[in-house]
């Protein structure tokens, strides 16, 4: 592997799944135009759903899914230690994503209308920082491919990973959407980080903020802006709680 | 520039043999407001019936044609040799039918900086070169601001120009492209009648305008009011969305960024459209950030529209759209804004 005449080491990457849906590793082999490419850049030493071959000898771990029970928080910093780069793949990964809302109520009554019997032990879910130090974090749910494979593309040229700073709307303009607030509903694409290309806009759904806080945040105009439609704070605030991704932006509301 | 007038049946045939022969992009409808208006965009059309003439205004504006949100600039294909550079100005010939006035004058505008001026963009004027422009008069929407910044009228820019005088079209025919294609077509001298009809009609539209802001003297009063509390009033609703540029039919900024293929193969050199509004618009290699303040992003947007343009070509770059406050999620006003600053507001 060679880039403009300077060789590439192709890089030892190994996947992980935690309490997640595996949407984000099922991303990973999606775009299979070019999966050949992206294949090549990286060898994968371990990856459940794609071969029962495990090796340890990995140097970047991409860890999907979130915290929520005890014995996964030894695999994880297990992991840590044999993994040079750390990566957090999607939103639960990064911010504990849609099983987040698991830590509004109690374990107990979350355990007992879920199961009758056999009742597993769980914690309240916590996303992968809070348990290692996280190197890198790519949200999304699910993460983009697109996204992705630019970054596997960086981390193989050792090149900067630019993130980008500005919010969805930018994407939602690209693809000539008409705006969710000029029709009178709630979206949260202005204060999202772009990268999706707006994708759920672009499906007919407003953007709820997967991918966390974009740059430069303006929450309690957006709240006004929102309240102004005649959208109740209850149903803003619930649905910003929705992936956990968007909890800083209402931090220094009070 | 010729001037002459055609039936509504003629145009109906002129535009229906122009849709069979060339790619043709129209307002249709896309979507409807909060209010339940019809929401608008230029799209390629397939028959006249498609049409919807009488539309208010676009979204987003015809200036995509010309300068797209992305566009390759050059791609790079590696070889033994090292690599090979290929860049493509070629577009297919296009009409637009239905370009309303203020639009042909932002064209006009964009002209000036991207044709005209110290650094020509060989992509636009490729564009601009292969779009046929066939324009057309409206009554204005009570938010249409363009006769405050004169832009209401048009006297080139575009190929024909159609003004509905009842039975039939006024129509302003601007190129020998335009006069080549009518060849096929009954079209009829302009009689003292249609003349007559043509002045009431444009006087008519003229007094139609609810929607005024005084922009004389603004380059100076933005100068004098640069630490005005009105940039912190507007600035407090900015979301920093950029989406006002997005729409604008005079914002031409961009960024660009270098993209390598998967396969390690070819790269591309990638333009896309940005915005001042937007966070690192003004951030510098080192991290430096000369902007942080959304206001004063706000702030720089009017002036780059009513003293940066006005310095270089004695004209604002705003052409009085309100496309900007249509897209807007916090529905900031150009013309409040500029009223604010005016103290026209204060009782
Ligand atoms: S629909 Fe959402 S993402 Fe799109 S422009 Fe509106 S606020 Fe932004
Ligand atoms: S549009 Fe919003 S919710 Fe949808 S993928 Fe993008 S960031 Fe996530
Ligand atoms: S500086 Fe701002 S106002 Fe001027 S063209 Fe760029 S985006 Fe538009
Ligand atoms: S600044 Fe607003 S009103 Fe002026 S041309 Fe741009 S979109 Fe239209
Ligand atoms: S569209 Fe409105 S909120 Fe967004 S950057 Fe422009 S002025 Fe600010």
């Amino acid at each position: 592997m060679e880039f403009s005449g300077i060789p590439l080491k192709k890089l030892r990457a190994a996947f992980f799944d935690f309490t997640s849906c595996e949407g984000c590793q099922l991303q990973i082999l999606n775009h299979e135009k070019n999966l050949p490419d992206f294949l090549s850049l990286i060898e994968i030493v371990n990856f459940r759903e794609i071969s029962s071959d495990k090796r340890d000898d990995y140097e970047i771990a991409f860890i999907e899914g979130a915290v929520s029970r005890k014995d996964q928080i030894d695999r994880l910093k297990d992991i840590r230690k044999k993994a040079k780069l750390v990566v957090s793949l999607g939103t639960c990964a990064c911010y504990g994503g849609v099983n987040a809302i698991k830590n509004n109520f109690s374990i107990e009554s979350m355990v007992d209308e879920v199961y009758k019997e056999n009742k597993p032990e769980t914690i309240p879910v916590q996303k992968i920082s809070e348990i290692i130090s996280v190197d890198l974090e790519i949200p999304g749910c699910p993460v983009s491919k697109i996204e992705l494979e630019y970054i596997i593309l960086c981390l193989a040229l050792g090149s900067v990973i630019e993130k980008k700073k500005y919010p969805v709307c930018i994407e939602c303009k690209q693809n000539m959407n008409h705006c969710f607030i000029d029709k009178g509903s709630l979206c949260f694409g202005a204060i999202t980080r772009a990268g999706c290309d707006s994708i759920c806009v672009n499906g007919g759904l407003p953007c709820y903020g997967c991918r966390g806080p974009s740059a430069s945040v303006n929450w309690m105009s957006l709240k006004n802006i929102l309240i102004d439609k005649g959208i109740t704070e209850e149903e803003i605030l619930e649905k910003l709680s929705l992936f956990n991704s968007l909890n800083e932006v209402i931090k220094d509301e009070n | 520039m010729l001037f002459k007038t055609i039936t509504k049946e003629n145009l109906r045939t002129f535009i229906t043999n122009i849709i069979k022969e060339n790619q043709t992009f129209a307002p249709v409808v896309v979507s409807t407001d909060a209010d339940n208006n019809p929401i608008y965009q230029f799209k390629k059309v397939d028959s006249f019936e498609e049409i919807k003439i009488n539309y208010t205004k676009s979204y987003s504006s015809i200036k995509n044609f010309f300068l797209p949100y992305k566009e390759d600039l050059s791609t790079f294909h590696f070889n033994e040799n090292g690599w090979e550079q290929k860049i493509n100005y070629r577009v297919n010939p296009r009409v637009l039918f239905g370009v309303r006035a203020c639009d042909i004058n932002a064209l006009i505008k964009l002209d000036q900086v991207l044709m005209k001026g110290s650094f020509p963009h060989p992509y636009y004027i490729a564009r601009r070169k292969n779009t046929f422009i066939i324009g057309l008069d409206h009554e204005p929407m009570a938010d249409c601001f363009c006769q405050s910044l004169d832009t209401n009228e048009v006297v080139h820019g575009f190929d024909i120009f159609l003004t509905d005088i009842g039975p039939k079209y006024f129509m302003l025919i601007n190129s020998s492209k335009a006069f080549n294609l009518l060849k096929n077509i009954t079209i009829e001298e302009v009689k003292e009648e249609d003349r007559e009809n043509y002045i009431k009609e444009k006087n008519r539209l003229a007094s139609l305008f609810k929607s005024h802001v005084d922009v004389t003297g603004m380059a100076n009063l933005m100068d004098i009011e640069f630490e005005s509390s009105v940039w912190q009033k507007w600035g407090d609703k900015c979301l920093s969305c950029g989406s006002c540029a997005m729409v604008c039919p005079t914002c031409y900024c961009y960024t660009v960024c270098e993209k390598i293929n998967l396969s390690l193969k070819t790269a591309s050199k990638e333009k896309m459209l940005y915005s001042c509004n937007l966070i690192d618009f003004a951030e510098v290699a080192g991290g430096h950030n000369f902007r942080p303040k959304s206001s004063d992003r706000l702030k720089y947007r009017y002036y780059h529209q009513h003293r940066g343009f006005v310095e270089s070509f004695d004209e604002s770059k705003c052409v009085g759209c309100n496309r900007c406050q249509k897209a807007c999620p916090a529905d900031i006003n150009p013309v409040e804004v500029l009223r604010d600053l005016r103290k026209e507001n204060i009782k």
